[in-house]
């Protein structure tokens, strides 16, 4: 039973869900937005189920004192004091809660980005080698990638932000759409296994 | 000689990036901007806007991570939007997103002080469900929103009486460091025909331009490169004096690239002049 009903609640709903795209009638729209605001619900509770999760880790990682619990207890710290300055005192432009996110969590989440900026100057130094062909391939494009998407790149050679775009536009895009295809027939087939009950991973272990 | 330098310790590196990206900043050099067709074709579509007539979404699907990237980017467009009198809907799939969309909002605000929430511009709140939002906007924004940000009902704000769905928008501009952006184009451009443009970082742009060949996205800004070539349609065009925040952005990156590709060719010498005497050493 508690792997028959979500998978049988599962096909019946993502094959009406399936049938109803095709059918622009009038019942057909009620029920899809009958269905709209149903999916919201789940959002809601899915935020709820997250939220519980994620004290649980915490609460067992400083419960039993396991490696790295100074941060779970930092981190529970912060999600209930915050979420009580914003539920106390409100979330408006000039509250408590939107100063924190100003001046700290803006900083901190912009600054762990900006380090990517000094590694990738410390790799371009030590990894990036013409070793072979590929790599040397791979090396010229960076270099005129670079060059093409700043303003001296122009200065030296005036169609060089044109060769970028065509670039990005041609060898590039033919890339990226062969991984899309792949990637779409890829999602395709994983919701069919999902609908026929083939694929149970997203049953949480009880489908083992 | 080249064999120390292959083994520079790389806190010198940190030293010279460190220096050529704050350098700039304190100095700012004034690269001009070319401006590429991607990014004119966001701001002709927006600046045919009729204005005080459909709206121009705006929404920020990413943490604060990619500030320094998008920011600039949905600071100009709603400049932009402002000059041009064209209304503006804020907003944000994501928790964060909101949060930020209302620093961008003070922010312009300050240049536009005559601006009137709900006349000129909607600021949504967060509502969880990321594409069923989207979806449930095509049907009905009212529905899904039943307040803004502020707490007011969306159907006392003048602004929202008109605009009831995708089919009063002008253009969807999504901003995202990751593919976030493309949860518009599935639901907002291909089932409802909404116009979406993409904003996105520059690692994450190769990405979109498969959207931007067939048609699905009507433009694309491209990291800070793109932000800058916004900025400059807007000063250029509108004759609208600002500070450029991400045009003085583009001289350090200008600088730090230049600077990695002396790195990369050091890089590269170092290694072959090193393997060379290794060869002739045995």
């Amino acid at each position: 039973m508690r792997k028959l009903v979500p998978l049988r609640i599962c096909l019946v709903c993502g094959i009406v869900m399936l049938i109803q795209f095709f059918i622009p009638h009038n019942y057909s729209q009620t029920f899809f937005q009958y269905a709209l605001d149903w999916l919201i619900v789940c959002g809601v509770f899915a935020v709820v189920i997250g939220l519980d999760s994620n004290f649980r880790l915490h609460l067992t990682r400083i419960i039993r004192r396991k490696k790295g619990w100074g941060y779970s207890l930092i981190t529970m710290v912060a999600v209930l004091s915050v979420a009580f300055i914003g539920i106390k005192f409100g979330i408006g432009a000039d509250s408590l809660f939107m100063k924190i996110y100003r001046n700290v969590e803006v900083p901190m989440d912009a600054t762990m980005f900006s380090l990517l900026g000094f590694f990738m100057a410390s790799a371009s130094f030590r990894a990036f080698k013409a070793k072979n062909k590929e790599a040397t391939v791979l090396l010229i494009i960076a270099v005129l990638m670079m060059l093409g998407r700043i303003p001296i790149g122009y200065f030296m050679w005036d169609k060089l932000p044109n060769l970028v775009e065509w670039i990005m536009m041609y060898p590039n895009m033919a890339a990226q759409r062969g991984i899309l295809l792949g990637v779409g027939l890829g999602a395709a087939a994983m919701q069919l296994k999902i609908l026929l009950g083939i694929e149970r991973g997203w049953l949480g272990g009880a489908g083992d | 000689m080249w064999e120390k330098l292959l083994n520079l310790d790389r806190r010198w590196i940190f030293l010279i990036t460190a220096i050529c990206v704050i350098i700039p900043f304190l100095f700012p050099i004034g690269f001009p901007t070319n401006v590429t067709p991607p990014t004119q074709q966001i701001y002709d579509k927006i600046d045919n806007t009729k204005p005080n007539g459909p709206a121009v979404i705006v929404t920020f699907e990413s943490d604060a991570s990619v500030l320094p990237e998008l920011y600039p980017m949905a600071t100009a467009i709603v400049k932009h939007c402002f000059i041009k009198n064209v209304r503006v809907i804020l907003m944000s799939l994501g928790m964060q997103g909101v949060g930020i969309m209302q620093m961008v909002l003070e922010d312009v605000k300050k240049e536009f002080p005559d601006k009137k929430s709900g006349i000129d511009y909607v600021l949504m709140p967060y509502v969880p469900g990321s594409g069923i939002v989207i979806m449930r906007m095509g049907e009905d924004i009212h529905k899904i929103y039943n307040v803004d940000y502020y707490g007011v009902p969306m159907d006392s704000l003048l602004m929202m009486k008109e605009i009831r769905n995708f089919s009063q928008v002008s253009l969807v501009v999504a901003l995202a460091g990751s593919g976030a952006w493309a949860s518009w184009v599935v639901y907002a451009n291909q089932r409802y025909g909404a116009s979406v443009a993409a904003g996105v970082t520059a690692v994450a742009a190769p990405d979109a331009y498969p959207f931007l060949q067939t048609h699905q996205i009507i433009g694309l800004l491209s990291g800070l490169k793109g932000a800058a070539e916004y900025e400059t349609l807007v000063e250029d065009n509108l004759n609208f004096k600002t500070k450029k925040v991400a045009c003085i952005g583009m001289d350090t990156q200008s600088i730090i690239h230049i600077v990695m590709i002396i790195f990369i060719i050091l890089g590269n010498i170092a290694y072959f002049v090193v393997r060379r005497q290794k060869k002739n050493v045995s």
